[in-house]
């Protein structure tokens, strides 16, 4: 894969740093407006696909290749899991809200969800690794069959 | 206590793979599942006949989810624990020479939080999503192989179950809309309140539908036998001996009998896909020559017993006749126990064939107990068993369905019955001359291969299934079983325990 | 009542693609189609004609809240039942290439080694 024609490039070049802010936005804001870790995770995903087709996935694989992405996905999962097991070990049940104080919390304040603003970061990693690794290796199918 | 049952096996999935992007340790994962299973098997034990339910969150049941302990569910536990721990046993020796052993034992660890989940939730939808993780996992394993017959197999179940699981979520769906709950105690209080029953025939139909194509009753069977027989050897033990029960009966008669209160004619039409499947799959199983087929379509008959005897425990039920649908219930609880333990030594039994003859073909192997005389005697057991023979369990539970049926007056239903007995016996004969005695036939590939690992599994399955059949004393039937039996039919207990009524 | 009609007549399509056709992808693309019909339809079980959205603010009775407010949870099972179907389709797609290397077709009545 060599990459696309020079107008895919150039558009895909200055859109998508934006593309990139706006789903780690979603992610991070997901307990105060709609959205959340998984729109977010795709969304971050979407800019890591769009690249690798624009330019082929050589350029891609300086940042985010395969084995990396599939350690992402792991440890996001890894992380979800601790945080439902702290609640358990400090709320009194599974994923129990241990960090937060006040019920309810107020709204639109970044800091003020307890523990869901990091569960949506990992839901984001999580999705946004494993959607690239499902691309990736769709990909990569295509790749050995043109050999 | 009870969210670690989902939440070890679900750290083991995400872990292995995790570890096997750096380092390729097969004996490590090996040992690490291993000890998972046996960790979850010691607190399934400890659990055992404990009622709790657990709040998730800690929001009240309406509302939130909530994970329910009962007799049935401590019982499911148990046998996905016990079952699990063994397969891992095996697939420690026979699962080394593979590659990729990160992967599969993650995605092992994932279908056993997926299984674990759907025997302890309380919600409909939670339930859903915990078969769909069971599912995705099994569908994954069953092509782990990814030669053009395992990947053909893999795409059949996919789609089979995939369209299986749509059914289950419109059911859901619709279940929802016109309830207005998710949470099966809640369904249950609320499901006779409601003025227009027939959406909540049509979702229960729907579920019917959805599950049966999860547990394969015999319209829906077609992707099972290949599924099983192309699966790596330890995974076609769970999908034969735990997997198709969790997802399919038990998902299905929790909803139905604790949820729905179990719909007009839903308890004939469960009995009646029962003698159905019992009696086709034991036909098909009769024409096999590959060993792993026959155990498959052997797998859908005894399905089928499972389910004629909740299905009749419904009959009774409705009929007001609450001692004999106790012991229909008992019938299929423990006949589901015992064809737990029987079918996944006969598969992974199976597995040890494959090794010794590098073939699974009837008609070309023969003389197993004078290569292997421990496995040999393992697999007779396990035939035995299954025929319905006096001392082994098989037996006991068929007789308590039979006892069930002709005390009820289900006169046919106990002739289908008794004949499916006498097929079962006819195809077990036919692998008991073909495979055990005789002459040592085929070519032995290598008779070194049947270390410990192999059959120490079998062996401890083997005195399972001569033990179990002490379940059928009243007494320790009455600690065991009763509960399990009784979970079903008062559904304003479960109710009671959830609610806080 | 029309609406709900719709969602079946889409999973009925669904269905007879699943059943009827035989290259792959249009196989896959009749899950896919089944899904959406699934998912709109529950969509539609909390939909309220000029609604709002959920959420409970300060100073606002919970009468009219009650009598205002979608109901939010159907939306939550379609996010988790997306999730899912695209696990699902992953798989089926990436079997089906593997399917597609081996015998070199997406014709499921070419694709048949074992039988029974």
């Amino acid at each position: 894969m060599t990459g696309m024609s020079p107008i895919v490039k150039t558009v895909t070049r200055w859109v998508s740093p934006f593309i990139l802010a706006f789903g780690i936005y979603i992610a991070l804001t997901g307990h105060l407006t709609p959205g959340g870790g998984f729109p977010g995770g795709v969304i971050v995903a979407g800019c890591f696909i769009l690249i690798t087709l624009a330019y082929g996935k050589e350029r891609v694989e300086g940042i985010f290749d395969l084995k990396s992405a599939s350690v992402t996905d792991s440890l996001a999962s890894l992380s979800f899991l601790c945080m439902g097991l702290l609640g358990y070990v400090f709320g009194g049940g599974f994923l129990n809200n241990f960090i937060q104080s006040g019920f309810p919390g107020k709204a639109f304040e970044l800091l003020s969800g307890g523990n869901m603003p990091i569960i949506n970061i990992a839901i984001g990693f999580k999705v946004g690794g494993s959607l690239f690794v499902v691309f990736a290796y769709l990909a990569l199918f295509r790749a050995i069959e043109e050999e | 206590m009870l969210p670690l049952f989902v939440a070890i096996p679900l750290g083991v999935g995400f872990l292995l793979p995790l570890i096997e992007e750096f380092r390729e340790r097969t004996q490590f994962f090996a040992v690490t599942v291993l000890l998972e299973t046996g960790l979850l098997l010691a607190l399934s034990l400890v659990k055992f006949g404990e009622e709790s339910i657990y709040r998730l969150g800690g929001w009240r049941p309406p509302i939130g989810i909530n994970y329910v302990l009962d007799g049935l569910s401590s019982l499911i536990l148990v046998v996905i624990s016990g079952i699990a721990f063994v397969t891992a046993l095996f697939a420690m020796t026979y699962m080394s020479k593979y590659e990729n052993l990160g992967k599969f034992y993650g995605l092992f660890s994932l279908m056993l939080a997926g299984m674990y989940g759907v025997a302890l939730t309380g919600d409909v939808f939670n339930m859903y999503v915990y078969l769909e993780v069971a599912a995705i996992s099994s569908y994954a394993l069953v092509g782990f192989n990814r030669g053009p017959e395992e990947l053909e197999a893999s795409f059949k179940y996919l789609i089979m179950g995939a369209v299986g699981s749509i059914f289950i979520l419109l059911g859901i769906a619709m279940l929802y809309g016109s309830v207005g709950s998710l949470n099966i105690a809640d369904i249950s209080v609320r499901v006779s309140e409601v003025s227009d029953q027939s959406f909540i025939l049509l979702s229960t139909a729907l579920f019917i539908v959805g599950f049966g194509l999860k547990a394969a009753f015999i319209p829906f069977h077609s992707w099972l036998p290949d599924a099983h027989s192309s699966a790596p050897t330890p995974i076609s033990a769970m999908l034969s001996g735990v997997l198709i029960k969790v997802l399919g009966v038990y998902a299905l008669s929790r909803i139905l009998f604790n949820g729905l209160n179990l719909p007009n004619l839903t308890p004939e039409i469960l009995t009646w896909i029962g003698a159905g499947s019992m009696f086709i799959g034991g036909m098909i199983a009769l024409g096999q020559k590959d060993l792993k087929r026959l155990l498959a379509y052997s797998s859908i008959s005894q399905m089928g017993y499972i389910t004629l005897g909740l299905g009749m425990g419904g009959i009774f039920m409705s009929q007001g006749k609450p001692a004999v649908a106790t012991l229909a219930l008992i019938g299929g609880v423990f006949h589901l126990v015992n064809h737990a333990a029987y079918k996944s030594l006969l598969f992974l039994f199976s597995g040890g064939v494959e090794r010794i003859f590098g073939t699974r073909d009837l008609s070309q192997i023969g003389g197993i107990t004078r290569v292997s005389p421990v496995s040999g005697a393992t697999g007779t057991i396990g035939t035995l068993s299954i025929s319905g023979i006096p001392p082994f369990n098989g037996f006991w539970s068929k007789l308590v369905i039979v006892i069930a049926a002709i005390w009820g007056g289900l006169y046919p239903i106990a002739g289908i019955v008794l004949f499916t007995s006498a097929i079962t016996l006819a195809y077990y004969l036919k692998v008991q001359r073909e495979l055990f005695l005789g002459e040592v036939a085929g070519e032995i590939t290598d008779k070194g291969k049947i270390s410990p690992g192999i059959y120490v599994p079998l062996l401890i399955l083997a005195v399972c299934c001569i033990g179990l059949g002490l379940l059928y004393l009243p007494e320790i039937r009455g600690i065991v079983l009763k509960p399990a039996a009784l979970a079903l039919q008062e559904g304003s207990e479960y109710t009671k325990l959830v609610l806080g009524l | 009542m029309l609406t709900y009609l719709l969602a079946f007549i889409l999973f009925a399509v669904g269905l007879y693609s699943v059943i009827n056709k035989r290259n792959l992808i249009k196989i896959i693309m009749g899950i896919i189609i089944m899904e959406h019909a699934v998912n709109a339809f529950l969509i539609l079980i909390g939909y309220r004609l000029s609604g709002e959205a959920p959420i409970l603010e300060e100073g606002m009775a919970i009468s009219e809240f009650v009598n205002t407010a979608m109901d939010p949870l159907p939306q939550a099972l379609v996010i988790t039942s997306i999730v899912i179907s695209l696990g699902v389709v992953a798989l089926m797609v990436a079997i089906a290439v593997r399917l597609y290397q081996h015998y070199g077709t997406f014709d499921i009545t070419e694709i048949r080694k074992l039988r029974g």
